[in-house]
C-alpha cells in the first residue's frame, strides 16, 4: 500500500510547493498593479496620511502638512487660501488631487525616483519618509496685486517673465479654499465638493489656463503681427472705412479717426473695419499659421494643467474677418494671450512658460531645478520691435493709457468681446513692462459697464498696471 | 527475531518545540500592542497562561499515554492555532462590532484541547475505530443533516451549514468530514481485497462486483447529494477528492486515481454551468476587477497581500479588517498583510509539514486500517489547506473552507484538533517497538483473498509464537511486524482486522534488548 501512499503525499507536497510558488510569484509580479490600482484604499489612504512637503512661494508654504491627531495623521492646510488654489489644488481623501498636489504628488510625498537616496537613508534610520519641497515661481506680490485688483470678479491675471518663462502670477476668481475639501471631516469635505460643482460662479475652475474665451481686439496683435511678417509696417496705410463683410448684408462701420489711417494708429483705436478687411487681404490660413506660433493648439503648463486655445478651422471670408477681430470662433486662455505679449516684448521668442522653480528632497537636497527653454520664435526681430512701437502707442495715447508707469516703458492692447449681447463683454488687457521684463494678461470675465470698446481699457488694464507695479 | 527500526520517545524535543511556539504566538499578541499602543497588552500573563496550561496539558497527557507519539505535530499545530489567535485578537482591536472573538475562540481551543485529550485517553489503539464502518457512515450523514433540521439549523451567507445551540452555532460537516474518513477507511480495508478482484471492465478500469462496490458508492452519493443540496459545493469536492484517493490507496490501483480526475473535471465543469455562484466565484477568481463591488472581498485580499509586501507591515499595522470575514475565511490574507508573503510561505510551509508528519505515519503504520486512515486524514487536510489558501491567494476559485487551527470557528477547531489525537495515536503505534512474528502464517494464507480473515483462524492457525521473548498479554501490542515504510507490505495487508483482545497469541514485544538499548527504549508498561 506504500506505493499509492507515496504518490498522494507526493500530489499533496505538490499541492504546498504551488501554494508557495503562487504566493512567491502572486507578490513579485502583481504587488506593484494591486499598489496602483485607484481602489486600493491601503495605499489611498497611507499615501493621503504621509507627511507631505510643502509647497513654496518664496519662503512661504502656500500647501503644507502638519500632524494630527486622528487616522490619517497628518492634515493638509493652505495658509492662502483660495489666492493660490489653481496653483497647488486641493488634496483630498474623496476627490483626489488636482494641479501641483496632483502633479508633482510623487515628489511632495518623497516617493518619487529622483528621492531614492533620501528614501534609503530613511529606510535605513527607520524614519518615516518625509516629503520634498516644491518651489514655485510665484511672487507673492504680484499674486495678491492681481487678486485685489479682481476684486472678486470673475476673470484671471497671469504674469510671465518673457526672459525666461517662470509664472509670476497665476490668479482666477472666484476660487475656493482648498482647505474645505482636504479636510479630515469627510462629511463636510463632501458637502463642500458639492456646493463648489453646484455653485454657478464655477469657483473650481481655473480661468486663467483650463478655459478658454474669445480673446476680442487683443487678438488684433496676432493680426497685426502676421501682416508686418506679411511686408506691412507699422506705418503702412489701412483702410478703415465702413467693411461690408463678403457673402453678407452685414457691415462693420466704426469711427477710426479717417478713412485711412496707419496700422498703428489703427491698432490704437483697435479700428474693427480696418483688422477685419486686413484679416480677409490676410487670408485665415496665414492668420492661423501665426496664431499657431503663438502657441494657438498648444497646450502650455502641464503641471497644473491647460486646455489648448483655439483658432477654428475651415472659415470662409466672413469668418475670417471676424476671427481677425478675436470674435467668432477664436477663443484663448488668458495664458495664450499673455505669451503673445511675452513674444513682441521678447524678441518674438516665446519661453516655455513654467511653474514649479525647483524640487528639493526632504534633506534640502535640489533633486530637478526648472531652466528656461524656448518654445518658439513666434515673429522676427523686426516684426517684434514694429509691434512694441505700436503697443506702446496703445498704452501711451490709446486704448490702454490706464496701464501706464512713470519710468516704466509698457506696451498693451485692450480688448472687449462682446460677440454675446446678451452678457455683458469680456474685458481683456495684455501688456508687458521691459523693466521688469513682465508679460501680463488680466481677464475679466464679467465687465459689469456697457458693451464698449473702453471695457478693457476700463476694467483691466489698471489691474495688469498694479501687477507690474508689485513687481518692480 | 529480525531487529527493527527503533524511535526515540523525543518528548524533551516536543517541550522545547511547544516553548518555541508558544513564545511565537506570544510574541505576535504582544507585538501587536506595542505596535499598536506602545504597551504591553494588559493580559499578557493570562494569555501566557491560557495558551501554555493547554500545550503542558495536551504534552503531559502524550507522555502519559503516547510516549512514541510524533514530537512535532503538538508543536506544529499549538503555533499555527497561537497565532491565529493573536491575528484573530489584533482584527478584533479595529472591529467595533465583535470585539470579543479571540476570548471565544480561546475557550474554543480549551474545548478542543479536551476533547482531543479524551480520544488519546479513550482510543489508545485507533483499530477499535474499524470495527463500525456502517455505524460511522450513519453518524456522519446524520451530522451532514443536522442543519436542514428545522429550528436547529441555521442559514448563514447563503449556504445552509451551521446549526445552532443555545448562542453557540456549529458546522456538522467539520466532524462528519473526520467520522467518514473513519467510515472509508474501515469499509475500504474490510472489502479491499474483493475490491481489487475485477469482475468486468468499463472504459478501460477493472470494476469490482458491484455487490463489493455498492455500499461505498451508495455512501458517497449520500454524502454528496447532501452537501450539493446544502450549496457547500467546496466540502463536496473534498469528500470527492476523499474517496478517489482512498479507494486509489486501497486498492493500489492507479486506474481509479485516473477515473477520479477524469469524474473530478466533469463534476468541476458541470458545477461551473449548473450553478451561479459558482461562475461567480470562478469569474472573481480569474477577473476580479471585472466586477469591483461583488468581488470586493477578494481584491480586498490581494490588496492586502500586495500592501504587506515581502516582511509585512508588523504585527498590528496592517488593515486586515478592510477584508471582509477576515478573522474566518480570510485569516490567511489579514496574516499575509502583517507577516508578509514570507510568513505567509512559513505557514504554509508548516502546514506541509503537519501533512508530511501525517503521511510519515501512514507509510509506517503496520496496518492496512492504519495506513489509509493516516493517508486520508492527512490528504483532506492537505486538500483543505490547498483549497482556502488557494483561494485567498488567487491560486484557485474561492471555497468557503475553514483555515485549519487558525480561522475563528468552534467546530473546525474541535474537529481538526480530534485529527491530531488520531495522528498522534497512529504515531504513538508506529514509533513504538514491536516486532512481529505472525509473519509466516499469514503469508501462507496469500493466495486466499476474497473472504474477510478472521482473527479466530489466524490465531489458531499459527503455531507457538516465534520469538523466544513473549511478553504477558498486553492489550496495546501491536499486531504485525515492523515494517518501517520498506518491504512486506503484502503481508502486513494480510491482517486486516484483528481484534487487539484477540491478538496476544501472535504478537510479542521486545521488551528490553541489551544489544539494542540504544536506538530502543524501554516500553512502558501501559497498565
Amino acid at each position: 500500500m506504500n506505493r499509492p501512499i507515496r504518490a498522494v503525499a507526493l500530489v499533496s507536497m505538490l499541492m504546498t510547493l504551488a501554494l508557495m510558488i503562487n504566493l512567491s510569484i502572486a507578490y513579485l509580479a502583481q504587488a506593484p498593479y494591486f499598489n496602483d490600482r485607484p481602489e486600493n484604499r491601503r495605499v489611498t489612504d497611507a499615501r493621503f496620511g504621509q507627511d507631505r512637503g510643502p509647497i513654496m512661494v518664496g519662503n512661504t508654504p502656500i500647501a503644507k502638512s502638519t500632524p494630527v491627531d486622528d487616522q490619517y495623521r497628518y492634515q493638509r492646510s493652505y495658509p492662502a487660501g483660495e489666492l493660490y488654489a489653481p496653483v497647488t489644488g486641493y488634496y483630498s481623501y474623496l476627490y483626489g488631487a488636482s494641479a501641483l498636489e496632483s502633479s508633482f504628488s510623487a515628489e511632495l510625498a518623497g516617493q518619487d525616483s529622483s528621492q531614492f537616496l533620501s528614501r534609503l537613508i530613511e529606510l535605513a534610520s527607520g524614519a518615516s519618509t518625509k516629503g520634498g519641497t516644491v518651489e514655485t515661481t510665484l511672487s507673492a506680490k504680484a499674486q495678491k496685486a492681481a487678486w485685489k485688483g479682481l476684486a472678486g470678479r470673475k476673470g484671471a491675471v497671469v504674469a510671465i517673465d518673457y526672459t525666461t518663462g517662470a509664472i509670476k502670477a497665476l490668479v482666477t476668481s472666484p476660487s475656493y479654499n482648498p482647505d474645505d475639501l482636504a479636510t479630515h471631516d469627510l462629511q463636510a469635505s463632501q458637502k463642500a465638493w458639492k456646493k463648489l460643482n453646484t455653485d454657478s460662479t464655477k469657483p473650481l475652475s481655473n480661468r486663467a489656463t483650463r478655459e478658454i474665451y474669445p480673446p476680442g481686439s487683443t487678438f488684433k496683435l496676432v493680426t497685426s503681427a502676421a501682416a508686418l511678417e506679411a511686408g506691412m509696417s507699422a506705418d503702412s496705410p489701412v483702410n478703415a472705412t465702413s467693411y461690408r463683410l463678403p457673402g453678407s448684408t452685414k457691415s462693420i462701420s466704426e469711427n477710426c479717426g479717417g478713412k485711412e489711417i496707419t496700422l498703428t494708429q489703427a491698432l490704437m483705436v483697435s479700428c474693427n473695419p480696418a483688422y477685419a478687411r486686413l484679416g480677409v487681404d490676410l487670408g485665415q490660413d496665414a492668420l492661423r499659421t501665426q496664431a499657431e506660433k503663438f502657441g494657438f493648439g498648444t497646450k502650455f503648463l502641464a503641471d497644473i494643467g491647460s486646455v489648448a486655445s483655439v483658432y477654428p478651422d475651415d472659415l470662409d471670408a466672413a469668418q475670417t474677418a471676424m476671427t481677425a477681430i478675436g470674435e467668432y470662433e477664436v477663443a484663448a486662455t488668458p495664458l495664450q494671450m499673455a505669451l503673445v505679449s511675452a513674444a513682441v516684448a521678447n524678441d518674438g521668442v516665446i519661453m516655455q512658460p513654467y511653474i514649479v522653480d525647483q524640487v528639493l528632497d526632504a534633506d534640502l537636497r535640489v533633486t530637478s531645478q526648472a531652466t528656461p527653454k524656448q518654445w518658439s520664435k513666434a515673429i522676427s526681430n523686426s516684426t517684434a520691435a514694429e509691434l512694441r512701437k505700436m503697443m506702446v502707442k496703445v498704452v501711451q495715447s490709446g486704448t490702454g493709457y490706464r496701464a501706464k508707469i512713470s519710468g516704466v516703458t509698457v506696451g498693451g492692447k485692450t480688448g472687449t468681446a462682446n460677440s454675446d449681447y446678451k452678457r455683458n463683454p469680456y474685458a481683456w488687457f495684455t501688456a508687458w513692462a521691459d523693466d521688469p521684463h513682465i508679460a501680463v494678461c488680466v481677464f475679466v470675465e464679467d465687465a459689469e459697464i456697457s458693451a464698449s470698446e473702453i471695457a478693457g481699457g476700463r476694467i483691466s488694464a489698471p489691474i495688469a498696471k498694479s501687477v507690474i507695479e508689485a513687481l518692480r | 527475531m529480525e531487529p527493527i527500526v527503533g524511535y526515540r520517545k523525543r518528548r524533551g524535543v516536543e517541550a522545547f518545540m511547544l516553548a518555541f511556539a508558544i513564545a511565537l504566538a506570544m510574541a505576535g499578541y504582544v507585538l501587536t500592542h506595542l505596535d499598536r499602543y506602545h504597551e504591553l497588552p494588559p493580559q499578557w500573563p493570562w494569555a501566557l497562561a491560557a495558551l501554555g496550561g493547554v500545550a503542558i496539558t495536551v504534552h503531559l497527557v502524550i507522555r502519559w499515554r503516547l510516549p512514541y507519539a510524533d514530537p512535532l505535530i503538538l508543536p506544529m499545530v499549538m503555533l499555527l492555532n497561537g497565532m491565529g489567535l493573536a491575528m484573530i485578537h489584533r482584527l478584533d482591536l479595529s472591529d467595533t462590532k465583535a470585539p470579543h472573538s479571540a476570548e471565544l475562540q480561546l475557550v474554543w481551543l480549551f474545548v478542543a484541547a479536551a476533547v482531543c485529550i479524551t480520544v488519546i485517553v479513550l482510543l489508545r489503539d485507533y483499530r477499535v475505530l474499524q470495527r463500525y464502518p456502517y455505524l460511522l457512515f450513519l453518524a456522519g450523514i446524520t451530522l451532514l443533516l443536522l442543519p436542514m433540521v428545522p429550528g436547529l439549523g441555521l442559514d448563514k451567507n447563503g449556504a445552509q451549514i451551521w446549526i445552532h445551540v443555545g448562542p453557540y452555532s456549529f458546522q456538522p460537516a467539520e466532524v462528519a468530514k473526520l467520522v467518514l474518513t473513519v467510515a472509508f477507511a474501515s469499509y475500504l480495508v474490510e472489502k479491499r481485497e474483493v475490491l481489487k478482484k475485477a469482475s468486468g471492465r468499463v472504459l478501460g478500469i477493472d470494476l469490482p462486483r458491484p455487490r463489493d462496490l455498492g455500499p461505498i458508492v451508495v455512501m458517497w452519493l449520500a454524502s454528496l447529494a447532501v452537501l450539493i443540496f446544502q450549496k457547500d459545493l467546496g466540502t463536496s469536492l473534498l469528500f470527492f477528492g476523499l474517496f478517489v484517493v482512498m479507494l486509489y490507496v486501497a486498492t493500489e490501483r492507479p486506474s481509479w486515481a485516473i477515473l477520479g480526475t477524469g469524474l473530478f473535471l466533469i463534476g468541476a465543469v458541470g458545477a461551473y454551468f449548473a450553478f451561479g455562484h459558482v461562475q461567480t466565484r470562478v469569474s472573481a477568481w480569474l477577473d476580479p476587477f471585472s466586477d469591483y463591488d461583488r468581488n470586493y472581498q477578494v481584491i480586498q485580499a490581494q490588496f492586502g497581500i500586495a500592501w504587506g509586501g515581502i516582511f509585512g507591515t508588523g504585527w498590528g499595522l496592517g488593515r486586515p479588517n478592510l477584508t471582509p470575514l477576515a478573522k474566518t475565511d480570510f485569516i490567511g490574507a489579514a496574516l499575509g498583510e502583517e507577516l508578509g508573503v514570507t510568513g505567509l510561505l512559513a505557514i504554509i510551509l508548516i502546514y506541509g509539514l503537519i501533512v508530511a508528519r501525517g503521511f510519515r505515519a501512514a507509510l509506517g503504520a503496520r496496518d492496512p486500517f492504519g495506513k489509509l486512515l493516516a493517508t486520508g486524514l492527512s490528504f483532506v487536510f492537505a486538500v483543505q489547506v490547498f483549497a482556502i489558501l488557494g483561494g485567498v491567494t488567487r491560486l484557485l476559485p474561492l471555497t468557503g473552507l475553514t483555515t485549519p487551527f487558525m480561522s475563528q470557528g468552534g467546530s473546525s477547531l474541535v474537529a481538526n484538533w480530534i485529527m491530531v489525537a488520531l495522528l498522534l495515536v497512529i504515531t504513538h503505534q508506529v514509533r513504538r517497538p514491536a516486532v512481529n512474528i505472525a509473519t509466516m502464517p499469514v503469508a501462507s494464507l496469500e493466495g486466499d483473498t476474497t473472504e474477510l480473515i478472521e482473527v479466530g483462524s489466524l490465531a489458531s492457525a499459527a503455531p507457538a509464537p516465534a520469538a523466544p521473548q513473549v511478553s504477558t498479554p498486553d492489550a496495546d501490542a501491536p499486531l504485525v511486524h515492523a515494517d518501517a515504510a520498506s518491504t512486506a507490505e503484502e503481508e502486513t495487508a494480510m491482517v486486516p482486522s484483528v481484534d487487539t483482545d484477540d491478538a496476544p497469541a501472535t504478537t510479542t514485544q521486545i521488551p528490553h534488548d541489551e544489544s539494542i538499548t540504544d536506538i530502543i527504549e524501554r516500553p512502558e508498561d501501559p497498565e
